[in-house]
C-alpha cells in the first residue's frame, strides 16, 4: 500500500515537504525557547508532530487558494511561504512583524500569501473560511478556501452553521479537522459524542475522509482529492488524526497524558521521520545532504532569531494606527 | 428636487443604488430573498439581482455573520441583514472579534467593508428579548461605527455611505419608523449623507437635546410644545453614534449651557452618559445646570401595554427634563 502511495509523490515534493516541515519543527522549538527567555509573551501554542497535516495539504493547493486556521497557527504561515523573521518578530512583537507587533502568535495575517489568519476564538475561523469560500464563488476565482479547526473547535455551533451553509450553497472549502486527540486537556474521547467527525461532514451531505496525518504522502493524496472536489463538485470535510507533542500552550504541562504515550508517538510515528525514512529508502539524499539541510535550517533559524531579537518594537503613534481604515 | 418616501423605501433605495453601481455589493439574511423581506426593506431586490446578489440564509446568525466577515475579507461588500438586532448577540463575537479587530490585529492588511444592519430597539408589545437598543453596545468597541438614523433622507443617504466605507458599520434602524414618509428627500442617486456628521435640526438657544432615531420625532415634537411655553430648545440628530460628533454637541452646549440626552435604551453606561461625560470634559465651564438624561428605565422591556408604556421614553419626559434642565420644573 505504501509502496503504491510513493510513486504518486514526486521526489522533489518529498524533499520540499522534508525540509517545510523540518523548518517548522525547528522553528516551533524556538518559539518554545524564546518563550522561556521571556521574548515571546501570552499564549504561545506550538505545533510540533502535526507538521505532515499541514504540509500535505499545502503542496496539494493552487496558488489562488485561500488558508485560515485559529490560533495554533505558525506552521500554517510557514507552509503558506511568510516570511520566517516576519512571523518570529511578530511573536517578540516588533514593528517588523506581519501585524507590526500587534497582532501576536493568535493574530497573524498575509494577505499576499492568500493566509487569512491566525484566529483567537475557537471556531470563528470555520465561518470567516466559509466566507472566504462563498467570496471564491461569488467572484468566480476558482479558488477553494482551506479552514482548520482542532477537534475542539469541531464542537462549536457555528462550525454546524457553517457545514450547513457550505453545503446549501455548494461552496469551494475543504474543512480540515486537526484532531491531535486534546482539546486543551480535554481528550477526544470526553468531548465527542463520536470521536468519529467524518459522521458530522456527512451529516450535512459533505464529502468526507478520514486520513492519516502522521503520514504526509496519504494526506498529500486526500488533499489532492479534496482540494479537486471542492474545487469541481462541492465541499468536503477531512478528518485528519494526528498528535502534538507539547502542551496545548507553552503555559501546559500536558498531566493529563503519560509520557509513554508520548514516546510512544515520537519513536514509533514521527511524521518528520516517516518523510525521511522514504526519501533515504529512495535514495533521493545522502547523509551529506541531510546534514547540510540541518545547517542550512538552522542558519536560517539564527537569522530568524537574530531578526525578532534585535527589530525594534513599534513606535508608540502606532496605538492608534489600524483602528480604522481612512475612507 | 425633493421627493417623499418612507424609511423602508430610502432603505431600500439605498440598497437598489449601490448594488447598482458596485458589483461586488450583496445582501445576505433570513427571509431577505423569496419573502421580500421580513419588514419588507428588501422588496424587489431578488427581482432586480438574483439569487447570487440577494440571499436567504438558514436561521444562523453567528454563522452567516461570519460568512458576511469572511467575504469581506477577500473583498466584497456584504450588506448582513437582521431580522431584529435583538437577534445580532447571537453573532456579536464575528462583528466584535473579527469584524471590528482584524484590521488593527493584522497591522492594517485586512480590512472589513460590511454593513450590519436591521431593526434596533423596542417596537411594539414584543416583550423584553426583542426590544432592546444596541448603541451603546456596539458603539463602546473602536473599530466598528455605529449609524442610527431618524428620518428617510438621512436612512438613504446613510447607508450608501456606509455601503461604500471600508469600515465594518453596524446600522440601527427602527420597526416603527419604516412607515413613516418625509417629503425632503434630494432625488439623485449621490445623495450621501456622511457618517460622523450630527444635524442640528431645529435651532434654539435655552437648552440643547441630543436625540438619535425615533427619538429624534419625540424630542421635535417636546420642543414645539417647549416653544409655546417660551422654552426654546436646540435639537441635534446625532445620526451617527460612533464616531460621534462631539464637537457640534459642545458647540451647542457652549451656546445653550444646558443639555438633555434623549435614547430609547437603558440608563447604565448609556449613550447619554458617554455624552455627559464629554461634556464634563469639555465644557465644563458652560453648564448652568446638570445635564439630564431621558431614555428607557432599568428594566428588561415588560410585555403588559400599560407597563410597557412606563418603561419607555415619551415625549413628555423629554418635556419634563427640559424644564428641571432650565429651573422651570
Amino acid at each position: 500500500m505504501v509502496q503504491k502511495k510513493n510513486t504518486e509523490v514526486s521526489n522533489q515534493l518529498l524533499i520540499e515537504a522534508y525540509e517545510k516541515m523540518l523548518l517548522i519543527r525547528r522553528f516551533e522549538e524556538r518559539c518554545g525557547q524564546l518563550y522561556g527567555m521571556g521574548l515571546i509573551g501570552g499564549f504561545c501554542h506550538l505545533y510540533i508532530g502535526q507538521e505532515a497535516v499541514v504540509m500535505g495539504l499545502q503542496l496539494s493547493q493552487q496558488p489562488q487558494d485561500t488558508v485560515i486556521t485559529s490560533y495554533r497557527d505558525h506552521a500554517h504561515m510557514i507552509a503558506c511561504n511568510m516570511d520566517p523573521r516576519g512571523i518570529m518578530a511578530e511573536l517578540t512583537g516588533r514593528a517588523s512583524g506581519y501585524s507590526k507587533g500587534k497582532g501576536g502568535s493568535m493574530h497573524m495575517f498575509s494577505k499576499e500569501k492568500k493566509f487569512f489568519g491566525g484566529h483567537g476564538i475557537v471556531g470563528a475561523q470555520v465561518s470567516l473560511g466559509t466566507g472566504l469560500a462563498f467570496a471564491h464563488q461569488y467572484k468566480k476565482d476558482n479558488g477553494v478556501c482551506v479552514a482548520y479547526m482542532g477537534d475542539g473547535a469541531a464542537n462549536q455551533g457555528q462550525v454546524y452553521e457553517s457545514l450547513n451553509m457550505a453545503s446549501l450553497w455548494n461552496l469551494p472549502i475543504v474543512y480540515v479537522v486537526e484532531d491531535n486527540e486534546y482539546a486543551m486537556g480535554t481528550s477526544t474521547k470526553r468531548h465527542a459524542a463520536d470521536t468519529d467527525f467524518t459522521k458530522r461532514g456527512d451529516a450535512y451531505g459533505l464529502a468526507t475522509k478520514k486520513v492519516n496525518g502522521m503520514d504526509f504522502v496519504e494526506i498529500y493524496e486526500a488533499g489532492l482529492w479534496a482540494l479537486e472536489h471542492a474545487r469541481t463538485k462541492g465541499p468536503v470535510l477531512l478528518h485528519v488524526k494526528t498528535y502534538r507533542y507539547r502542551g496545548h500552550s507553552m503555559s501546559d504541562p500536558a498531566n493529563y497524558r503519560s509520557k509513554d504515550e508520548v514516546n510512544e508517538i515520537k519513536i514509533n510515528n514521527d511524521p518528520i521521520q516517516r518523510v525521511k525514512t522514504l526519501i533515504e529508502e529512495k535514495k533521493l539524499m545522502s547523509a551529506e545532504d541531510f546534514k547540510a539541510l540541518d545547517a542550512k535550517i538552522k542558519d536560517i533559524m539564527l537569522d530568524t532569531v537574530e531578526f525578532a531579537k534585535t527589530s525594534p518594537e513599534p513606535e508608540e503613534h502606532e496605538l492608534y494606527t489600524d483602528i480604522l481604515v481612512e475612507a | 428636487m425633493m421627493k417623499t418616501l418612507t424609511v423602508r423605501e430610502a432603505l431600500n433605495e439605498a440598497m437598489v443604488e449601490e448594488m447598482t453601481r458596485d458589483e461586488s455589493v450583496f445582501l445576505m439574511g433570513e427571509e431577505v430573498a423569496e419573502y421580500n423581506g421580513a419588514y419588507k426593506v428588501s422588496q424587489g431586490l431578488l427581482d432586480k439581482f438574483g439569487n447570487k446578489r440577494v440571499i436567504d440564509t438558514p436561521i444562523t446568525e453567528h454563522g452567516f455573520a461570519g460568512v458576511g466577515v469572511g467575504s469581506a475579507f477577500l473583498g466584497l461588500k456584504p450588506i448582513v441583514e437582521f431580522m431584529t438586532f435583538n437577534f445580532s448577540m447571537q453573532a456579536i463575537d464575528q462583528i466584535i472579534n473579527s469584524a471590528a479587530k482584524t484590521l488593527y490585529m493584522s497591522g492594517g492588511q485586512l480590512g472589513c467593508p460590511i454593513v450590519f444592519r436591521g431593526p434596533n430597539g423596542a417596537a411594539s408589545r414584543v416583550g423584553a428579548q426583542h426590544s432592546q437598543c444596541f448603541a451603546s453596545w456596539y458603539a463602546h468597541c473602536p473599530g466598528l461605527k455605529v449609524v442610527s438614523p431618524y428620518d428617510a433622507a438621512s436612512a438613504k443617504g446613510l447607508l450608501k455611505s456606509a455601503i461604500r466605507d471600508p469600515n465594518p458599520v453596524v446600522f440601527l434602524e427602527h420597526e416603527l419608523m419604516y412607515g413613516q414618509s418625509f417629503d425632503d428627500v434630494p432625488d439623485n442617486t449621490e445623495h450621501l449623507v456622511p457618517i460622523g456628521k450630527a444635524a442640528i435640526v431645529r435651532e434654539g438657544t435655552d437648552v440643547t437635546i441630543t436625540a438619535f432615531s425615533m427619538m429624534v420625532g419625540y424630542a421635535m415634537k417636546a420642543a414645539e410644545i417647549l416653544a409655546e411655553q417660551g422654552i426654546s430648545a436646540e435639537v441635534i440628530d446625532l445620526r451617527t453614534i460612533r464616531p460621534l460628533d462631539t464637537q457640534t454637541i459642545i458647540n451647542s452646549v457652549k451656546k445653550t449651557n444646558r443639555i438633555v440626552s434623549v435614547e430609547e435604551g437603558w440608563p447604565f453606561a448609556g449613550i447619554g452618559s458617554e455624552i455627559c461625560m464629554l461634556i464634563c470634559e469639555q465644557a465644563f465651564d458652560y453648564l448652568d445646570a446638570e445635564p439630564k438624561r431621558v431614555c428607557a428605565k432599568d428594566v428588561p422591556l415588560p410585555y403588559a401595554a400599560n407597563l410597557e408604556k412606563l418603561a419607555l421614553p415619551h415625549t413628555n419626559d423629554i418635556i419634563n427634563a427640559v424644564k428641571t434642565a432650565c429651573y422651570k420644573a
